[in-house]
């Protein structure tokens, strides 16, 4: 088995001061001053980023880290959209099942906020279909479609999706490296602008800064000398149509179901025995869709559950659904998030979460999801 | 000593309402007046420019007093809507106000605080005896792209300010700058409508400037905010100015008096300053002013005034002239900007 022995993230926002490569390097010495490793420990890097090559015209990314470490170890970037940095982890994982006795250093990075809200928004919908870009459809307008789509199907209204929102900043409102670190109310949801419709400005993840690193290894010296570990019992992905226009169904995301189902199979769980989840709530229905398509839910009645509050930290029910605040409240820096994600299930699984730590868990899923459900990435991890 | 002498404003008469911009394209106005706190704004006629505003304001500031137009040496123009790219603003404006012909005349541009900047120039040339007045004149008739956050807040309107060593009406106490390279917001030469890096103009670039210099100022002074009767900031939105001056250890109520920008919108190089020439309808002999501007790219401009009796003499009643207004729709918005 593969166990991830450390973290370290920068605070995700907008941070004006710092470059992609800025907030690269602070990771990289962030995560090896964590696990106490030397550069040299590690044996290859994969780099989850999506918009360097399009915002900065910045493609050789692999290169640059190579400058900034100061090694000439093999770097590989890894795009799939929003799930470039769970794809990484997952390529990472299948690096290491093929290559005994090493360490390696997953990244995930993006620097968003030095562009205009217009070219940002121009360089996300590159990860949607030609078609659908021409036709004028941004990604609130792809997940508004299937977010209509379900609340008209299963007779719920836009209260039921603000639920999500208000419950992931009640835990950013924990999470000292998150984007936005204060609670908000129901009414104010509701009242937010829309974006597009159902979805409103308080339904959408943010445009952020960060970045992120874990270790993953199965070198058998440095899982003993780590400080603590978490196991990687699976990590699968799954493609789907990138156009909606041939998805056979607009209420769920078919490439989560199918890298859920391999998840569960291959770490012999079931949904039910996961403690704590970071699931890809980059809109509201997000989050909703997810919990159905990974079993955690019947289909269509995650609106109604999702007003039981039953997945806040607070509560009992055995299963706490984004910790870190989600991508709604940690923020959004879109290759960093699948990293995040991964690293905020380690700081759960071995009691590091401070004030949003949940008792008593013992297995871990996250959740990443690139574009509108072309790509999805489950991984379950255990203590 | 030297100080300012005399002020004068122009404020057009014709206002848009932010609920007839926010109509338009759909937006709610009364989350966008919560998010800026301004409610409506100056527009410029189609016939007027910031020259043309610049002399109303310099001629008021000319009206009450005797001083002979060839003593005035010193003309600048500040801006950052200056009629021509090439051919001075002060000249045409030194020319119109028969201020013949023995003077250093120049135009400033510093985003919002092209005229502040000046009026440091023109306070030390009078200092070295350059000059024993120096007219200084700020103006803008100020453009936001439609549909851009701008077009809720530039506005149009000019101040002026004459400088000298006597018969004073601000004693001028200290100034001080701050300046660095932060691009929060530009135009580039032949490009029409400003760019700027939204919340980026926020917190680095004009409460990082205007804290730094107002800090540096009092500092330097041996005064604390309490100090102060008035205490103005530059207005892009009327949270801003609340914001920073609350930060830095200010009370609403020493603020509040210059926030014209709920009413006036942001004319730009004059924004600050016509919180400044608001506050003086208020102002008591003796107390001290406060007033730091600041302008992208970035810089702040912090000074400190004394009141003298003589302000008795040249108040302007500002306030009473702010509510010769006309409404306008958004088509004529549109025309007097010369957009359609």
């Amino acid at each position: 088995m593969n166990f991830v022995t450390g973290y370290y993230t920068t605070r995700f926002g907008e941070l004006w001061e710092k470059s992609l490569f800025d907030l690269v390097e602070e990771a990289i010495n962030g995560v090896l001053k964590n696990t106490d490793l030397d550069k040299h420990q590690i044996d290859a890097i994969f780099f989850g980023n999506m918009l360097a090559g399009v915002l900065e015209n910045n493609l050789h990314s692999p290169s640059k880290i190579s400058e900034i470490i100061n090694t000439n170890i093999p770097i590989f970037r890894v795009e799939a959209a929003c799930a470039s940095g769970g794809a990484a982890f997952n390529l990472a994982n299948n690096y290491l099942d093929a290559n005994p006795e090493k360490t390696i250093m997953v990244l995930g990075a993006e620097k968003m906020t030095d562009y205009s809200p217009e070219e940002t928004t121009q360089a996300l919908v590159s990860a949607a279909s030609g078609e659908e870009q021409e036709a004028g459809l941004t990604f609130p307008g792809l997940y508004g479609l299937m977010a209509n789509f379900y609340l008209e199907k299963y007779g719920y209204n836009e209260e039921n999706l603000a639920y999500v929102p208000y419950k992931n900043h009640i835990h950013g409102s924990l999470n000292d490296k998150a984007h936005f670190q204060k609670k908000v109310s129901l009414e104010s949801i509701l009242k937010s602008s829309y974006i597009a419709y159902p979805l409103k400005v308080l339904d959408c993840s943010p445009v952020s800064d960060g970045a992120s690193a874990v270790i993953l290894t199965n070198n058998k010296i440095t899982i003993k000398k780590s400080f603590c570990s978490v196991g990687v019992l699976a990590s699968e992905i799954a493609t789907d149509s990138i156009s909606l226009k041939t998805r056979k169904r607009l209420d769920e995301i078919l490439a989560t179901k199918i890298a859920a189902e391999k998840a569960f199979t291959k770490s012999k769980l079931k949904a039910k025995q996961i403690n704590i989840a970071e699931l890809h709530d980059c809109f509201s229905i997000a989050e909703i869709l997810a919990m159905e398509d990974l079993g955690f839910w019947k289909k269509g009645e995650g609106g109604r559950q999702i007003k039981k509050m039953t997945t806040l930290y607070s509560s009992r029910s055995g299963l706490v659904v984004n910790t870190s605040g989600g991508l709604k409240a940690a923020g959004h820096p879109v290759g960093a998030t699948g990293i995040k994600q991964i690293g905020e299930v380690f700081l759960q699984l071995t009691n590091q979460a401070e004030k949003r730590q949940v008792k008593n868990v013992k297995y871990g899923l996250t959740h990443n999801v690139g574009g509108s459900g072309g790509t999805a990435v489950v991984s379950i991890f255990t203590i | 000593m030297v100080g300012i002498v005399s002020y004068g404003f122009y404020i057009p008469k014709y206002r848009i309402k932010t609920k007839e911009i926010a109509d338009v394209w759909g937006k709610k106005s009364q989350e966008i007046e919560n998010s800026l706190a301004i409610y409506e704004k100056t527009v410029s006629g189609v016939d007027e420019d910031s020259l043309t505003m610049g002399y109303e304001s310099a001629s008021m500031a000319l009206l009450k007093t005797n001083i002979e137009r060839s003593a005035i040496k010193v003309v600048f123009f500040g801006s950052e809507t200056h009629p021509y790219a090439v051919n001075p603003a002060s000249t045409i404006l030194g020319g119109f106000l028969g201020i013949e012909k023995n003077y250093l005349a120049y135009d400033t541009e510093f985003a919002c605080k092209a005229a502040t900047g000046a009026m440091i120039s023109g306070f030390s040339l009078i200092k070295s005896n350059f000059s024993d007045y120096a007219l200084i004149t700020a103006s803008d008739k100020a453009m936001g792209q439609p549909h851009d956050a701008l077009e809720y807040t530039a506005a149009s309107g000019s101040t002026s300010f004459l400088l000298g060593k006597n018969n004073l009406i601000l004693e001028l106490i200290d100034c001080q700058s701050f300046s660095s390279d932060t691009p929060d917001f530009w135009r580039r030469e032949g490009i029409r409508y400003p760019s700027h890096g939204g919340r980026f103009t926020g917190k680095p670039a004009y409460f990082y400037h205007i804290s730094e210099a107002t800090k540096l100022i009092l500092k330097k002074n041996h005064l604390q905010p309490k100090n102060f009767q008035q205490v103005i900031f530059h207005m892009p939105n009327g949270k801003f100015p609340l914001g920073v001056g609350l930060s830095l250890g200010f009370e609403k109520k020493q603020i509040e008096k210059s926030l014209v920008v709920s009413q006036l919108g942001n004319s730009y190089s004059a924004s600050a300053l016509m919180g400044l020439v608001a506050s003086l309808d208020f102002s008591k002999e003796g107390s001290l002013i406060l007033l730091t501007s600041y302008g992208s790219g970035a810089g702040s401009d912090s000074f400190i005034f004394k009141v003298t009796r003589n302000l008795k003499k040249q108040r302007q009643d500002f306030y009473k002239q702010i509510n010769d207004k006309k409404y306008i729709n958004y088509s004529q918005y549109l025309k007097f900007m010369d957009i359609i």
